[in-house]
């Protein structure tokens, strides 16, 4: 497979909201592309006429009634987010100003 | 505040001399389950802000989801109305995005094994020929289950807008409501008729899930939203349909979100037409990008540019089991589904006897379902189509809202209409009597009945009291009286005027008028 670039860690980075210096950008292409030759290795095993595996339990459709249930009380919901206000999570600036 | 734009744009005949529009139109639809797609909390429209969540809508660590059978009942269901296969087997995805709407961090979707494919949905349009209609057959690609986000509130910054907010306050009631999202396939073809058929798509999409009983489809309140991708090409002759055209490649595509009437529709295509046109004419490349949709002024507005973001590393649901509905299952659910309204329609067309003419007016009011329940009361259908299409269509128009939300939301059934219609046929009300009837009862008055008793409407049944009023109007007007005496028989018009303002307009016209000519000596 092709080699990890820096780019792309600096990428993924981006995609899940990590900051990284350029010293942590460095370390992690080499790390992250032993990890990702490690597990490499499983490429090697045969698969020729073996089914693809999406879940490791054989089973499907497994749903529930469409019976409403408890939900929390909006302070237990609430609680557990770092501020709030009129019954609702506060969370940061979503845009940026343009 | 209304919102202006900068963008040029050409006059829309104009930039279909040159150009070919070619549409994408996915469609949202927000399923009327109890409760969520993956848990058991309510989804209640406009509960107080987060009284409807729990550890798995709120993505909290080791909550589990479990899927809904009906979310996937009507998944199919709809899937099949839309003439689509239904998948033997079939996974949920990870959409992973970050996103204060969404606290999972990812929304549980479908990628590439959606429920239902391949399918289409033919819509009846105006004829080219501008006489009757024509069907234009929709392409389905897929139709998949997913799940909706939370609302967000702006605060800070002049306008409530996410623009300039200082933070935003997130209600996630909505979070975790199982939607499904329909994606048509291109449409090309449609030529200069493109808004039209845009339109058209999304009015019988929505009269099909109606009928259905999936979801409440309200645009207004969001349980169905229209996206529309738009992109333009050359023109190849003057046959949208011909083999060049289609051949010729499909150019840059905008996206415009969340446009939210049947009319906005048609009027986002027409003007993403223009705006594409402009660029083009110019010299200039369209960018592919998502735009905003503003309902007050008719335009749209950059939206942020399609770019990293969009990565969303789709990879399969490991916290829910494959979707493998059975044949069996499919097909009971497709020998279940209702009649489909094109069907139905022309069923109705053929019973009520309606002229094309009228039929289409009354399609294009959205009133079949209220004509119908109207019959179905005891009313004649000619009479229930002149009511519903008479002052509560043109408030409807007023107001900008469809026939039946309209109808339903200043409390006027099919029972007061024809309950108004059998006014009339009492003999209690005449015509005149019965539009006043008809506007108090849109006013929130009461049943016609009722409206009729406090309004003190009613024909007067006493022929004395007419002829009464007949002999002084006759002697009052002499000479029109003589008119027609020698036979000038229209001129009665004049005195039936007179008699109805005598009677303070309770009393019955056509019996005014016999009475006149009888004592004048003429035979009408």
């Amino acid at each position: 497979m092709a080699d990890l670039t820096r780019d792309d860690v600096a990428h993924l980075a981006s995609l899940a909201r990590i900051d990284l210096s350029d010293a942590e950008l460095d370390t992690m292409v080499g790390e992250l592309a032993s990890i990702i030759s490690s597990v490499a290795a499983v490429q090697q095993a045969p698969i020729d006429g073996v089914e693809p595996m999406s879940h490791p339990m054989p089973i499907v459709n497994v749903t529930r009634p469409d019976e409403v249930r408890a939900s929390l009380t909006p302070e237990a919901a609430l609680a557990m987010a770092p501020a709030s206000e009129i019954e609702r999570f506060a969370v940061p600036r979503i845009l940026t100003e343009d | 505040m209304a919102t202006t734009t900068t963008d040029d744009v050409l006059g829309y005949d104009e930039a279909l001399t040159t150009f070919d529009p070619v549409m994408g139109l996915e469609v949202h639809v927000e399923l009327g389950t109890r409760t969520k797609m993956f848990c058991g909390c309510a989804t209640e429209f406009g509960a107080e802000p987060n009284t409807q969540v729990c550890p798995v809508c709120l993505g909290l660590p080791g909550a589990l989801p479990v899927v809904n059978e009906i979310g996937v009942e009507s998944a199919i269901r709809m899937g099949l109305a839309l003439n689509c296969s239904i998948a033997q087997w079939c996974r949920f995805a990870r959409k992973n995005y970050f996103y204060p709407d969404m606290p999972k961090n990812f929304q549980t979707s479908q990628y590439d094994e959606p429920i239902a494919f391949d399918g289409y949905l033919d819509v009846e349009i105006p004829a080219a020929t501008g006489e009757g209609t024509e069907i234009f057959r929709v392409e389905i690609e897929r139709a998949h289950m997913e799940e909706d986000t939370g609302k967000s509130l702006h605060v800070g910054g002049a306008t409530g807008r996410i623009q300039g907010a200082e933070y935003s306050l997130v209600d996630f009631n909505r979070a975790g409501i199982p939607l499904i999202e329909i994606v048509t396939r291109p449409i090309a073809g449609a030529g200069e008729r493109a808004p039209e058929v845009a339109k058209a798509f999304v009015g019988a999409l929505r009269d099909l899930l109606r009928s259905l009983e999936v979801s409440d489809l309200k645009m207004e309140q969001g349980s169905m939203r229209c996206d529309v991708n738009l992109s333009l090409r050359a023109k190849a002759g003057d046959d949208p349909t011909s083999p060049e055209q289609l051949a010729v490649p499909l150019g840059t595509r905008s996206e415009t979100k969340n446009v939210n009437s049947l009319r906005s529709v048609e009027r986002a295509v027409r003007y993403e037409v223009c705006r594409h046109a402009a660029v083009l004419t110019s010299g200039g490349s369209v960018l592919q990008e998502t735009r905003h949709w503003h309902e007050d002024t008719g335009v749209t507005t950059s939206g942020r540019e399609k770019s990293d973001a969009d990565d969303y590393r789709y990879f399969p649901e490991p916290d829910l089991v494959p979707v493998a509905p059975s044949r069996e299952w499919v097909e009971e659910l497709r020998s279940a589904l209702p009649e489909p309204p094109a069907l139905r329609r022309k069923r109705l067309l053929g019973e009520w006897g309606f002229s094309g003419l009228e039929m289409r007016d009354v399609i294009n009011a959205g009133a079949i379902e209220l004509i119908e329940a109207t019959v179905a009361a005891g009313a004649k259908a000619q009479s229930a189509r002149k009511w519903w299409l008479a002052e509560p269509s043109r408030r409807a128009n007023t107001e900008g809202v469809d026939l039946a939300t309209y109808a339903e939301q200043v409390g006027i059934t099919p029972e007061h209409v024809a309950e108004l219609e059998s006014l009339i046929v009492a003999g209690r009300l005449n015509d005149k009597m019965a539009r006043q009837v008809l506007e108090g009862v849109l006013d929130g008055e009461g049943a016609p009945t009722v409206v009729a008793d406090a309004r003190g409407l009613e024909l007067v049944q006493d022929d004395g009291a007419l002829e009464a009023a007949v002999d002084t109007v006759i002697a009052a007007n002499p000479d029109v009286a003589d008119k027609i005496r020698g036979g000038k028989v229209q001129a009665a018009g004049a005195l039936i005027g007179q008699v109805m303002k005598e009677m303070k307009g309770q009393a019955d016209a056509d019996k005014a008028r016999a009475i006149i000519l009888t004592k004048l000596g003429v035979e009408g």
